[in-house]
């Protein structure tokens, strides 16, 4: 910062630390009482008990059903991540190559913002529609016979959601690898092209690890994102698949016998989870910022 | 190679993804519209307008919609302001705090809130509860939106204008930063629209009939209502986004992940 050796007179040069608190206040208020104290009340409750500080509920994190309630949500956060990276990051690249029709760019950026913010109990009624057990295309595919079902395959199993999860994945991937892409300058490819590397030598060599922060950090928010995902699963498949969202509202519900100390930890491992995937995603992004800002 | 089979390739696998994207669009409209055996119609539509229920739940999204975006703009405007006027180095806090509410997902501040709050009944009784969590759902749209606007505009030179002419602060905020912020405030209501009208996770658990916990009531009894609705939403998110893109061209990235997953 410059100095800034004559300040004006007149009422801005009067408000200090009051008008700070004025303006500030309430924004810091808010999110203190809806956002931080919650947080650490979960905090809390986990790891208070009737007698004081207790390890129990935490350390019941790792028994049966809630083990299997986070291995299910990681794997699918995973493979639905990766299916979005990859499928997104393809679209995205097809779409930025020269040639293609003009105003296609514009059909995905909007429909991928419609998209990417269509989720939740209307996306899973829509599959099911779709590919439920009397959807259309399954009744369809069953006219020309091909029994989808009779074939194993279900809508309301890990790979039907991360089927669904593609729908929110997909254009979320496109808008964040977008800039990434772009940043990628034709110059670099001629370059390389002249020294004689081919298109395979050109992505192993310079565009891969140029993009791979990017990518990384992509697959991290799509990670995120469908971690904390709950309306979905819960409209599709309501606890046939365990994943720690629908336990927390379950246990919120009063659907199962358990203590509500037991919601407080399931919901702190799924903070924790966060936290670390937030964290890498800020280390990594502070590296991408180098390659797409100039 | 000519460019137009170089691009053959790529536009086969657009034309795959596009079709993931428009045949569940398609097959729902199909389905709603669908009567049973080979008979088709507009039964389930028609059903549908005559539900007082349907537009109880409507209108109360849409009111808290309305005041999540009110309650949002009031907490975050002077905040904003103040932030971009003269405590920049408070900039890192509100950063952080712009996305603490990815780390925490609404499940888990749900938790956290039922186990807080448990009263007094006017304040967690009534589903204008829902509007307190809502803005922070909506807090890190509000937040970059205000934040790349205010950026735009020389605030000291503004400030110092107003208040030389004998405006206060209320004035300054009112009559003159916020009318340069049209745009920006635009695109973070219509954002704040697409989360509220689609967000389940809280009012379900906290059972208040908001549009996307009826849409989920009428699934479990009427399949073709259900479609119906479902199309109703995705045209309710396509306007709004639509208005977001339109307004907020200069506020690029402003469009990410909404609330309702």
């Amino acid at each position: 910062m410059s100095l800034r050796p004559t300040r004006p007179a007149g009422p801005l040069a009067r408000s200090g630390g009051l008008f700070t608190l004025v303006f500030m206040a309430p924004f810091l208020l808010y999110v203190t009482a809806f956002l931080i104290l919650p947080t650490l009340m979960l905090l809390a409750t986990a790891f208070l008990g009737k007698h004081g500080p207790t390890l129990h509920y935490v350390a019941a994190l790792g028994e049966g059903q809630t083990v299997v309630a986070f291995r299910n949500s990681i794997e699918l956060s995973a493979l639905a991540a990766l299916v979005g990276l990859l499928v997104g990051g393809l679209a995205a690249y097809f779409v930025l190559r020269p040639g293609m029709p003009r105003g296609l760019r514009s059909l995905v950026t909007t429909f991928g913002a419609v998209a990417a913010n269509f989720a939740g109990v209307p996306l899973a009624f829509a599959f099911i529609a779709t590919l439920g057990s009397l959807g259309m295309i399954t009744v369809w595919f069953k006219d020309i016979g091909v029994n989808l079902y009779g074939m194993g395959f279900t809508l309301y199993s890990m790979p039907g959601l991360v089927l669904v999860y593609a729908y929110f994945q997909v254009p979320l991937m496109i808008i964040v690898i977008t800039p990434a892409l772009e940043a990628l300058r034709r110059e670099w490819r001629e370059a390389a092209e002249n020294l004689g590397a081919s298109t395979w030598d050109y992505w192993r060599h310079v565009g891969l690890p140029i993009l791979l922060p990017s990518l990384l950090s992509a697959y991290i928010l799509l990670f995120g994102n469908a971690f904390s995902a709950y309306a979905t699963p819960y409209a599709l498949t309501s606890g046939i698949v365990a994943l720690v969202p629908v336990e927390i509202s379950n246990v919120l519900s009063g659907n199962v016998m358990v203590s509500q100390q037991t919601g407080a930890a399931l919901a702190l491992g799924m903070i924790v989870v966060m936290v670390v995937v937030m964290g890498i995603y800020a280390l990594i992004a502070r590296r991408v910022g180098r390659w797409v800002k100039r | 190679m000519s460019r137009r089979t170089h691009n053959l390739i790529p536009g086969l696998g657009l034309g795959v993804i596009g079709l993931y994207f428009v045949i569940p669009l398609v097959a729902t409209g199909a389905f709603s519209l669908w009567e049973g055996g080979d008979k088709y119609g507009l039964a389930a539509y028609a059903a549908l307008i005559h539900q007082p229920k349907l537009w109880q739940s409507l209108g109360l999204s849409v009111r808290l919609a309305i005041q999540t975006i009110l309650v949002g703009l009031v907490v975050l405007v002077p905040a904003v302001f103040w932030l971009n006027l003269r405590v920049q180095r408070l900039r890192p806090l509100f950063d952080f705090l712009s996305v603490l509410p990815f780390v925490v997902p609404p499940i888990a501040l749900v938790a956290g809130m039922t186990t807080l709050y448990t009263g007094p009944d006017w304040f967690v009784g009534t589903a204008n509860y829902l509007v307190v969590p809502y803005v922070i759902l909506a807090l890190p749209y509000t937040y970059r939106a205000l934040d790349v606007g205010m950026r735009a505009l020389d605030l000291k030179t503004l400030t110092e204008a107003s208040q030389s002419l004998g405006a206060g602060w209320m004035t300054l905020i009112f009559r003159v930063v916020v009318p340069n912020l049209t745009t920006a405030l635009i695109g973070a209501a219509l954002l704040t629209i697409a989360i509220v009208m689609g967000e389940f996770t809280f009012a379900n658990i906290l059972l208040f009939n908001t549009f996307a916990v009826y849409i989920d009531y009428v699934g479990q009894t009427s399949a073709t209502q259900a479609a119906a609705l479902t199309l109703l939403s995705f045209l309710i998110t396509w306007l709004a986004m639509l208005g977001v893109l339109f307004t907020g061209r200069g506020g690029r990235g402003q469009v990410q992940i909404g609330g309702a997953r």
